[in-house]
């Protein structure tokens, strides 16, 4: 799929998303002045315990919200839907993912998988 | 000061993590590529945002023409957890000028980040290896990754223009998300997160404005807040 947004539209997205980007990089070590107080060594203790919590489930979450619907295709019938090659190249990449965390081996494994599958299938 | 160590400390440390962040710089100019990107737009958000998994978000996001507030929100929810970690670093680099620290906040990813305050140690009262050395240390680390990951970019947009649709390479754009949402799945409630994340986004895939995964996201960061209050 390509994008059919004109490339202004793109340009001010980029440029909107790396002003946000930065600002939440910046915020916290532009806000700790050297005359500050706040001496207490705790990593993050700045950020409220309620803010840190919900920050916690931001990438399983989102990361999850990625991925499962670009495997997964909810076809007419169950046979169907698990039968699908990225469905099935997935759940073996995912395999390889959980006992290697290894993002190489992940992609690897996962595109030799699919590659297989849409040859013998 | 002892600006030479700490720097070739940092750019050794970080070596072995290339390993890992090539083959993902590479999918991201490969994806670029497919969705319609030019050259100049790919390497701008490797440059501008300089943030994996928030530009390859953006990418697919852009190449389903999803709503232009629903990209900017959904990269930006993304990159939130950087929060944390710049309140994290900032009381190690309290002392430094303000040019400077916008300077570190523009490098700072999870990496220099995670090998950052490894290296660094609990904040001590007397901190006996001053702020420079700090600095160096992060810049040797943040600096690499960034080179490196723009020229996986370029890498990547120029692979990407020669391979067939055919062979299916936008398939590795959930596998880099795939290797990462595993290890983000360490306990109950942040599994129950990614399930249920998951689950609706695949349910929701129809909404309009390509809605469905910031419903999915937030659908997860509820159900992992719950699991985590529930009963054990």
């Amino acid at each position: 799929m390509t994008t059919s947004y004109p490339t202004t539209t793109v340009w001010a997205v980029v440029l909107a998303i790396g002003v946000l980007t930065f600002a939440i990089r910046f915020s916290f070590l532009a806000l700790f002045g050297s005359g500050s107080a706040g001496g207490r060594s705790g990593a993050g203790e700045t950020v409220s315990p309620r803010i840190r919590a919900v920050l916690r489930y931001v990438p399983p979450a989102v990361l999850a919200a990625l991925v499962f619907p670009a495997i997964v295709t909810i076809e007419p019938t169950v046979i169907e839907t698990l039968s699908n090659d990225r469905l099935l190249a997935g759940a073996i990449a995912a395999a390889v993912a959980w006992r290697t965390e290894s993002v190489i081996a992940t992609i690897t494994v996962g595109m030799g998988a699919l590659w297989a599958l849409q040859f013998l299938l | 000061m002892n600006v030479p160590t700490e720097l070739r400390t940092g750019v050794r440390d970080v070596l072995p993590l290339f390993l890992g962040i090539v083959p993902f710089a590479v999918v991201f100019g490969v994806a670029a590529v497919d969705a319609g990107l030019s050259a100049a737009q790919a390497v701008g958000l490797s440059v501008f945002v300089f943030a994996g998994a928030s530009q390859l978000a953006t990418l697919d996001l852009l190449a389903r023409d999803a709503a232009v507030p629903v990209v900017v929100l959904t990269a930006v929810v993304i990159n939130l957890r950087m929060l944390m970690y710049s309140a994290s670093l900032a009381p190690y680099f309290r002392s430094l000028a303000g040019r400077s620290k916008a300077v570190l906040a523009y490098f700072l990813t999870d990496q220099a980040y995670a090998l950052s305050v490894a290296h660094y140690g609990p904040l001590g009262e007397a901190e006996p290896s001053g702020v420079s050395d700090r600095r160096w240390y992060y810049l040797g680390v943040a600096v690499s990754l960034w080179v490196v990951w723009q020229l996986g970019t370029v890498a990547g947009l120029v692979l990407g223009t020669g391979v067939p649709d055919g062979w299916g390479l936008d398939f590795t754009v959930p596998l880099v998300f795939l290797a990462l949402l595993v290890p983000a799945m360490k306990d109950v409630p942040t599994t129950v997160a990614g399930v249920c994340g998951g689950v609706v986004a695949v349910v929701a895939a129809g909404l309009p404005l390509n809605l469905g995964l910031l419903v999915g996201a937030t659908v997860g960061i509820v159900a992992g807040l719950l699991a985590e209050r529930g009963p054990r």
